[in-house]
């Protein structure tokens, strides 16, 4: 009997889940994640302690209990109606955002001073030195880190597992439970669909990252 | 001294126009959190007979059993991976080929598998009946990969005069490691390991979904149990009442990683070896200067990590 072989569909599906709960968490994180950023360096103190206070306490939640806030959390504040697909997006996509913004915000250090000093000179205003000028610069320094933090995400979205979704991780509980199959070669073959994901996700960033490089 | 040359140091009109920002998003925010707060009270998550039980001594009992649950496994997890990750280190710092390829492999296989399937392995093939090990195990195996390569980055950041000087002395392989890498690399590290060792303590939560009794299940089995009220569950003073005590955990480990890491800074003598190229940048704010120790940035100081 071939695991792969005989649960083909199941198997596609639940990579398919997998790969599409990454791309939306890591949209979200992206956004969120700049936006925070943002707010952490600007001139308006409340936001600044937003970001510390978002940045603070989602890098120390453990990522089950966000899960678990999530999913209690909104139905309970009257916000029903959401499956629980997208809100493992939600859940991994403010976790991640708050790792996000700290790897965009140590990419801004990196940008030089004279750049800031420069834009600021020629009357740009904050957002405007920010958006088009520091920022750009920052993303070059970013972008591996934030690679590592997306794969990081990627591994991550078999936590949904718990939640109701049917990813790679639920496929493997439910593999698991029905008797007759190897586990260690069910384990392989999730590994494999893992690795294919991640490796993917690494080469693409790399590929970014060559193509962004410029000599300074 | 200007806290940041992203802006200008504001003027009058640019102060008045900064403060109705603040006064604006500050209402914003704390409307924000009225609203959540309205809503729960609306839904009813704040009556009372849904919080009584957290009065009882038995209940506190209850919460301080699987709060020991989690430090346990923590501890034992914590331990096993620094030991593994030291074998595991020395593995790839070898010298022979033999030795440094496997471990490589080893490292790598088990850095790039999601932590919740080495666990869900663990736990149907091995250990269904004690999910503990089983979630102590995927966490050593795990971390112990991440914590080999904090050692190993940490180790090859120790200048190379210090290793030559110490062979010219005739010290041999084991001394230069033990005598004179280490006990410098040690010191650069600490943040790295301890962030990794918040992360070590997020990730027994997961034990939640393989049903071991640490602090979230805990939770969950007590919010199952207390009766509803009115048709609640009293899933929300659960999430509250656990979340905090994990949630303090974690910032009183990961505020222990950011003192050690200033601490550090403040007493070394000379340069930063951490301040990226041309030292001023964009933001003057020394604390989080941008660590470009290891590869991939997995090894940054400071904070905890995503995974």
């Amino acid at each position: 009997m071939n695991v792969l072989t005989d649960n083909f569909a199941a198997f596609r599906d639940g990579f398919l889940k997998t790969v599409e709960l990454t791309a939306y968490s890591s949209l979200l994180a992206l956004v969120l994640g700049i936006l925070i950023a943002g707010f952490r360096v600007s001139p308006v103190p409340a936001l600044r302690v937003f970001g510390t206070v978002w940045v603070t306490l989602l890098r120390n939640t453990p990522l089950v209990l966000l899960f678990l806030i999530v999913t209690l959390g909104l139905p309970a504040l009257g916000l029903k109606g959401w499956d629980s697909f997208w809100l493992a997006v939600m859940a991994l996509g403010c976790y991640t955002s708050a790792f996000i913004c700290e790897a965009i915000r140590s990419g801004i250090n990196t940008v030089p001073v004279g750049q800031a000093e420069a834009a600021r000179s020629i009357g740009m205003t904050f957002t405007q030195t920010l958006s088009q000028i520091v920022l750009p610069q920052a993303a070059r320094t970013a972008i591996p880190p934030v690679g590592s933090l997306i794969i990081a995400l990627t591994k991550n979205s078999a936590i949904a597992s718990g939640f109701d979704v049917m990813e790679l991780g639920a496929l493997q509980t439910q593999l698991n439970a029905d008797a007759g199959y190897d586990i260690l070669v069910i384990f392989l073959w999730i590994a494999v669909c893992y690795l294919i994901i991640t490796l993917t996700l690494s080469g693409l960033f790399r590929l970014l990252e060559n193509r962004l490089a410029v000599a300074r | 001294m200007s806290a940041s040359v992203l802006y200008d140091v504001p003027g009058p009109k640019a102060r008045r126009r900064n403060r109705v920002y603040g006064v604006i998003s500050t209402l914003a925010l704390l409307g924000l959190i009225a609203f959540v707060i309205y809503r729960l009270d609306d839904t009813g998550q704040f009556q009372a007979g849904l919080w009584d039980d957290y009065q009882y001594a038995n209940t506190q009992d209850r919460i301080l059993e699987g709060l020991l649950t989690t430090l346990k496994t923590f501890a034992l997890a914590a331990v096993l991976s620094l030991a593994l990750g030291a074998v595991l280190a020395a593995g790839r710092l070898s010298d022979h080929r033999w030795v440094r390829w496997p471990t490589a492999v080893l490292v790598e296989f088990f850095r790039a598998m999601p932590l919740l399937i080495m666990i869900f392995l663990l736990y149907y093939a091995y250990f269904d009946t004690e999910p503990m090990w089983a979630l102590v195990i995927g966490l050593t195996l795990y971390n112990g990969s991440v914590q080999s390569e904090i050692f190993r980055a940490g180790i090859n950041a120790v200048p190379k005069g210090q290793s030559e000087a110490a062979y010219a002395i005739g010290m041999r392989k084991t001394q230069v490691m033990t005598r004179v890498l280490i006990p410098q690399a040690v010191r650069s590290m600490l943040p790295s390991i301890i962030s990794q060792l918040v992360v070590t303590l997020k990730d027994t939560s997961l034990g939640f979904i393989i049903l071991y009794e640490e602090l979230l299940y805990v939770g969950k089995a007590f919010a199952e149990r207390t009766p509803p009220e009115n048709g609640v569950y009293a899933f929300i003073p659960m999430v509250i009442v656990f979340g905090s005590i994990y949630i303090l955990l974690c910032l009183a480990l990961s505020s222990l990683a950011t003192w050690i890491e200033r601490s550090t800074k403040r007493s070394r003598k000379g340069a930063p070896t951490a301040a990226p190229a041309g030292a001023a940048t964009v933001m003057a704010d020394p604390s989080h200067s941008a660590d470009g120790g290891s590869r991939d940035g997995d090894a940054r100081g400071g904070g905890p990590k995503a995974d």
